[in-house]
C-alpha cells in the first residue's frame, strides 16, 4: 500500500476517535435540558424559616375550573365527568406568579364539603425549576378571611421543608388591569432540625 | 486536501458511531417488572389511557405534535412552564370501574442525560378517589426507553407511526428502589406514606400527532393505615 494511502487511512482513523471523544464530550457536558429559572422571592424569619408569596390572578391564570354542573366548567368544551360518585367535588388548576408577577409554577386545587371520605380542600403546586408542594387546608376559613394550611409533603428544594400555607382571596386585583381578583397563597416554611449537620 | 476531507469524514463516522451506540446500549434499558411486585402489602392498580386525546383535558406549550384539549384551553407559553405538561384524566379499577380524577403534572428534568440513557421528568399525580380519599405521587420518570423504543421508530418510519408492543416502567425515582412517593392526604388515606410505580404500555404511535394507543397504570402501595380503615 502506498504511503499517501496509510496516511490516509490513519487521518481517518483520528477523525473517527476524534468524532467519538467529541460527541461524547458534547453529550456529557451540554445540558439537554435547561429550565428556565425565575428569582426567588423569599423572606427570611427570625425562627429561621422563611416566606414566600405566590400568587394567581383571576381568571386570566385559570387554566380549568371542573364542577358537577358540566355548564359552569372552564373551558368552554371541557367534558367533565358525570358520576355521581364524584359529589360536590371541584377541581381547579392555575398558573402560579411569584411576587414579580411573573409565571413561575402551575397548580391544583381540589375541593369537596360533602365528599363520601370527608370533606377536603387540598392545593398541588408544582415549580419546574424547584420542585413540588402538597398542602392540605383546614376546611373552616377564619374570621380574617384566610384559610390555613399544612404542608404534608415536598419534593426536590421543598423535600426538608415543613411548614404552612395560608390561602386567601383578594378582590383587589393589585397592578394587573386585566385581574378582578386574586388568590395569596404565603407559604411558611422551616427546614427540619438537624438537616444542617 | 485529501486529508482534510478523510478527517472531516472521520469525524462525521465517530459522530455516528457515537450516535447509534446511544440508541442502541443494551445497558440503558427501563424495568419493565414492578418493584411492588414483591411487595407484602395491598395494592392498588389504577389504569388511564395515557392518550392525551382521551383525558378529561391536556395543555402544553402548544408546539409539540400533541394538540392541547379543549380547543380554548391556555397553554403553558410562559418560560418557567414551557418545559411542562398538565394532564386531566379518570382513572379506572382493575375492575374497570371508574375510580377516580387524577391530575398529572409533568416536566422535563435538568437530569436529563442521554448518554446515561436518562430522558428524565418532574412528575406529579393528584388524585381524587370518591369514597376512599386524595394522595398525591411524586416522582421522577425516565422515559429514554418509551423514547428509544416507540417514538425514534416511529419518526424513522416511511408510514410515520408505529405499531407493536411495549411496556415499561416509568417511574425510576425518588425512592432508593426505583419508587415514587406517596403522601396521603384525605379520607382513607390520612397520614399514609407510601411508595408507588407508573407504567405505560404502548401499542401505536403517530410521528404527526403523537401517542394513538397507550394504557397507562399506577400501582400504589397501601400501607396497614389505609388498608385497616377499609
Amino acid at each position: 500500500m502506498a504511503n499517501w494511502m496509510k496516511r490516509l487511512i490513519k487521518t481517518f482513523v483520528i477523525g473517527v476517535i476524534l468524532g467519538l471523544l467529541g460527541t461524547g464530550a458534547l453529550a456529557w457536558y451540554v445540558p439537554a435540558v435547561d429550565i428556565h429559572r425565575e428569582r426567588s422571592f423569599v423572606s427570611v424569619q427570625p425562627n429561621g424559616g422563611n416566606i414566600e408569596v405566590f400568587h394567581i390572578n383571576l381568571p386570566r391564570d385559570r387554566i380549568m375550573v371542573g364542577l358537577p354542573n358540566v355548564d359552569n366548567s372552564i373551558p368552554a368544551g371541557l367534558e367533565w365527568p358525570g358520576e355521581e360518585i364524584l359529589g360536590d367535588m371541584q377541581a381547579e388548576l392555575f398558573k402560579v406568579r411569584n411576587s414579580d408577577n411573573t409565571v413561575i409554577g402551575v397548580a391544583s386545587r381540589l375541593a369537596s364539603a360533602t365528599g363520601e371520605s370527608g370533606p377536603f380542600i387540598e392545593w398541588v403546586v408544582h415549580l419546574p425549576a424547584r420542585g413540588t408542594i402538597y398542602v392540605k387546608m383546614e376546611i373552616t376559613p377564619s374570621a380574617d378571611g384566610f384559610r390555613n394550611g399544612e404542608m404534608l409533603a415536598g419534593s426536590r428544594d421543598f423535600s426538608v421543608l415543613s411548614g404552612s400555607v395560608r390561602e386567601q382571596f383578594i378582590a383587589d386585583a393589585g397592578e394587573d388591569a386585566d385581574a378582578q381578583g386574586r388568590i395569596r397563597l404565603e407559604a411558611a416554611l422551616v427546614g427540619q432540625l438537624g438537616d444542617e449537620e | 486536501m485529501k486529508y482534510a476531507i478523510s478527517l472531516v469524514l472521520g469525524l462525521l463516522v465517530g459522530a455516528v458511531v457515537f450516535v447509534l451506540g446511544l440508541y442502541l446500549n443494551p445497558f440503558s434499558g427501563q424495568a419493565t417488572v414492578s418493584p411492588l411486585a414483591v411487595t407484602s402489602e395491598r395494592v392498588i392498580d389504577l389504569s388511564f389511557s395515557a392518550v392525551p386525546g382521551d383525558g378529561i383535558l391536556y395543555t402544553d406549550h402548544g408546539e409539540t405534535v400533541v394538540t392541547p384539549h379543549p380547543e380554548r384551553i391556555a397553554e403553558l407559553w410562559e418560560p418557567a412552564i414551557h418545559e411542562t405538561s398538565v394532564y386531566v384524566t379518570k382513572v379506572e379499577s382493575s375492575r374497570g370501574d371508574f375510580a377516580g380524577i387524577g391530575i398529572k403534572f409533568s416536566s422535563e428534568s435538568e437530569q436529563t442525560a442521554i448518554v446515561k440513557g436518562d430522558a428524565i421528568a418532574n412528575s406529579a399525580w393528584h388524585i381524587y378517589m370518591p369514597g376512599q380519599g386524595t394522595l398525591l405521587i411524586d416522582q421522577t420518570e425516565n422515559f429514554w426507553s418509551y423514547i428509544r423504543e416507540v417514538v425514534i421508530p416511529a419518526r424513522t418510519s416511511a408510514g410515520d407511526n408505529w405499531v407493536g408492543s411495549f411496556h415499561t416502567i416509568t417511574t425510576n425515582g425518588p425512592g432508593s428502589l426505583g419508587t415514587a412517593r406517596v403522601t396521603g392526604g384525605s379520607g382513607l388515606f390520612d397520614g399514609m406514606t407510601s411508595e408507588s410505580v407508573e407504567a405505560l404500555t404502548a401499542r401505536g404511535y403517530s410521528a404527526n400527532s403523537g401517542p394513538v394507543s397507550i394504557d397507562g397504570n399506577l400501582t400504589i402501595e397501601l400501607t396497614e393505615l389505609a388498608a385497616a380503615s377499609e
